[in-house]
């Protein structure tokens, strides 16, 4: 008796319930065809559906009603397709109210729009120029997800790609004069093999290095600390060295990309200090002191590479023979330590800095070599000697033969037929 | 005084302090049966020789060797780097390791095909698979010492395995680490085991051993007939023949320690993961592999505690051999035996290459 009253009770809870879950646009929407239907099919991925918000929350509506005269009446607040001008704004309603965003996840940045009306971005759609970026062409729409998740525009992998939409878009640059090479640029660089190859998410995307919502290129004084922020102890060095200033007061952009580049950077290597393409060529004239000292220090480092390289092949011959020389080769990361050591120092433009990691290097490399080489000198000592006591060993054996022969003529051993123990 | 003389005055010297007599008498009248299996003989001298060469080499490593977690691995490595000769003593020492044990199952085989364990050498037998057992302890405990990133895996695996024992098992292998985890406790007590117990135990068990080979003399496969059979004495004729074989065997030694130096590895790092395809030593891996492939539940036991359960069982009765394998008339239980000796030779030699394999 008492389950039925309850539920008469309950009864119209659940009503009030569907009526607060019920979600018109998406009827309806979902029954159309072609573009129409297109934001009710992505919107099951978008993270605001998987929080809880719905279509009105930010084209407005009444999404309770079956009316479409009264679902999308602007009487109701219903603004249809925001303006590409106004996207931003409407975004900002929620994404700049730390109150409001505290709700999904409590270290949710806001900073987002005030950022973006710093960015060229938001500059230029603030002058009324509908062609630059908004929110929704780098998260998408309808289909919004997490920075985090691996299917996301904006996931690190990913992000390269989502910027060259229209930054590799010689129609859409057009106007601006600005180049589109910077994507093929970066895909040769070291930093896309980073990310790409190695899949390393760390590894530095067009957002590392331009800002994301607050994109705009680092002016030439900043580029250094830019490069900086995960090179720390080069850009340290760099900013102590003599070319720091004449960098800084460079034409087109300044800092480490004068020898680096910008966004094709490449392995570095002693090529660029010495030979035809080397970068010191551009400002100091072959013969010139300045050319002298590029040649010298690619000398060095040359030499410390190739004598690290020949220690570590004499060494790993000797391992392959059976030698012991794990200490030795522990020994050689030492060496590599200093190579590294030298090619930073390398960044201060002072060979006086950069000779004492090389001798120390070059130390170790000596150090290692001499080991390996005594190691297999080693090797060749043992085989002889186990030549020799294997022919002493098959004279003995020979002469213990000889004794037997002597003590056992001709007839062989005696016949005994007497009770053998069994 | 010549030189003979001088012997003869020496030998005299000592004769007069130590009568000495009933061993001369002893080798004098010891002899060896000379048929179609006498090769077999020199194999339990060579396992003997083979075990003189481990204590001679364990006792100069010993001069270095520290038993410590922080020492143990840089202590082999000056033993293989600065010590004068000290890599020819660690690698004949573990090849001579290895080749022992081979060279003990040979002989225990070649006693179970020459039907050697019948009455009255039952004795014999259990001293020799007693034995047998000790220098697989001994391998195992000796595995561990240089504290290496493979022994310290391969420990881990082997003290698990006993782990499984039923009933005893966790006990045991809480003895055999020295808690509850292989560490420095384990270095320590696997030390203590391999150069303090299993060599005092050892040696009274050869003593023993030899002493009954002595008292009941060289036994005659049964098919050999029971008059006719030609004998050598045992000095010098046969010793003598031995010695060949021994300097054979040290020949070998002195090869494989030259061109295959005994590898140490990298340092244990008990923080790091175990490296892929960890395995025991290859006298364990026929077992090993057995284990692998027993499924982990057999009707409503675990299979891993069933196959430690089956082993158990077959070393027992196998141990027992004697006492099963022989009958009054008749040769039905020898041709028993001898199947079973087939039947272990394979299932051992197929099971040890899958195991290294796979």
């Amino acid at each position: 008796m008492r389950a039925p009253f309850i539920a008469l009770l309950l009864a119209p809870l659940g009503l009030l319930a569907q009526q607060a879950a019920k979600n018109s646009c998406l009827n309806c929407h979902s029954a159309l065809d072609g573009e129409a239907q297109r934001p009710a099919l992505l919107i099951k991925n978008d993270v605001h559906t998987t929080n809880g918000l719905g279509c009105a929350d930010c084209h407005g509506g009444d999404p309770a009603s079956d009316d479409p005269g009264v679902a999308m009446n602007p009487a109701k607040g219903f603004i249809g397709k925001p303006a590409r001008t106004a996207i931003p704004k409407l975004c900002a309603r929620c994404h700049s109210d730390p109150n409001f965003m505290r709700k999904f996840r409590p270290q949710q940045r806001v900073d987002q729009f005030e950022l973006y009306q710093t960015s060229v971005h938001g500059k230029r759609l603030a002058e009324g120029d509908e062609n630059v970026a908004t929110c929704i062409d780098c998260h998408s729409v309808h289909e919004i997800r997490a920075v985090k998740d691996p299917a996301a525009p904006v996931y690190p992998l990913h992000l390269p790609e989502t910027c060259a939409r229209c930054h590799a878009d010689s129609k859409k640059m057009a106007k601006y004069g600005i180049p589109t090479n910077q994507f093929a640029e970066y895909q040769t660089s070291v930093h896309w093999n980073a990310l790409k190859v190695r899949g390393d998410l760390s590894a530095p995307t067009c957002a590392s290095c331009h800002g994301n919502h607050g994109a705009k290129p680092p002016q030439v004084e900043s580029v250094a600390a830019v490069c900086g922020s995960c090179h720390v102890l080069f850009a340290q060095l760099y900013q102590k060295s003599v070319h720091e200033p004449i960098f800084s007061a460079a034409s087109g952009g300044g800092g480490c990309i004068v020898c680096h580049s910008n966004h094709g950077i490449h392995q570095p290597s002693t090529a660029m200090l010495e030979g035809p393409k080397a970068v010191c060529s551009q400002c100091h004239d072959a013969g010139t002191p300045g050319a002298k000292t590029a040649v010298e220090m690619a000398g060095w480092l040359d030499g410390l590479d190739s004598a690290l390289k020949h220690s570590e092949s004499v060494l790993a011959e000797a391992d392959k023979a059976g030698m012991e020389v794990s200490e030795a080769q522990a020994k050689l990361s030492d060496g590599r330590d200093d190579l590294v050591k030298a090619r930073l120092a390398l960044h201060a433009f002072q060979p006086v800095d950069m000779k004492k990691p090389i001798d120390a290097g070059m130390a170790v490399a000596s150090e290692t070599l001499h080991a390996g080489q005594a190691a297999l000198h080693e090797k060749d000592v043992r085989r002889m000697g186990l030549a020799i006591s294997v022919v002493f060993i098959g004279i003995t054996i020979f002469a213990i033969w000889a004794l037997i022969r002597r003590l056992e003529p001709k007839g062989g051993l005696p016949r005994d037929a007497s009770t053998t123990p069994r | 005084m010549t030189a003979t003389e001088a012997r003869a005055k020496a030998a005299s010297w000592l004769e007069e302090r130590l009568d000495l007599s009933a061993v001369r008498e002893a080798i004098g009248h010891k002899t060896v049966p000379v048929h179609s299996a006498t090769r077999w003989y020199y194999f339990g001298g060579m396992t003997l020789f083979l075990f003189a060469i481990q204590i001679i080499t364990g006792i100069l490593l010993m001069l270095y060797y520290r038993p410590t977690v922080s020492e143990a691995f840089e202590s082999v490595q000056f033993i293989m780097t600065r010590v004068q000769f000290g890599w020819l003593i660690r690698s004949i020492h573990s090849w001579s390791a290895n080749l022992l044990i081979f060279i003990a199952f040979v002989h225990m085989f070649s006693v179970v095909f020459t039907h050697a364990y019948r009455k009255p050498r039952e004795l014999t037998w259990l001293t020799g698979i007693a034995l047998l057992g000790l220098m697989l302890f001994f391998g195992f405990s000796g595995y561990l010492l240089p504290w290496n990133k493979i022994s310290y895996f391969a420990t881990k695996v082997g003290t698990d395995v006993a782990a499984n024992a039923p009933l005893v098992g966790p006990a045991i292998a809480r003895f055999l680490r020295g808690g509850d985890d292989v560490g420095g406790a384990t270095l320590t007590r696997f030390f203590a085991f391999h150069v303090m117990i299993l060599p005092l135990t050892a040696l009274l068990l050869v003593g023993l051993h030899i002493l009954l080979v002595q008292q009941h003399g060289m036994s005659t496969p049964p098919w050999i007939g029971p008059s006719g059979v030609r004998q050598m004495r045992f000095f010098p004729n046969f010793f003598l023949r031995e010695l060949m074989v021994w300097y054979c065997a040290l020949a070998a030694l002195g090869a494989l320690a030259a061109i295959f130096p005994w590898e140490l590895g990298d340092k244990a790092d008990p923080f790091a993961s175990a490296p892929a395809g960890i395995r025991p030593e290859w006298y364990f891996l026929a077992q090993f592999y057995t284990l692998k492939l027993i499924p982990s539940h057999v009707w409503i036991f675990e299979g891993e505690i069933l196959g430690i359960l089956g082993f158990g069982l077959l070393a027992l009765g196998w141990a027992l051999l004697p006492f099963w394998g022989t009958d009054q008339v008749g040769a039905a239980r020898t041709r028993l035996v001898a199947g079973a000796g087939v039947v272990m030779v394979s299932y051992l030699a197929a099971f040890t290459v899958l195991g290294y394999v796979k």
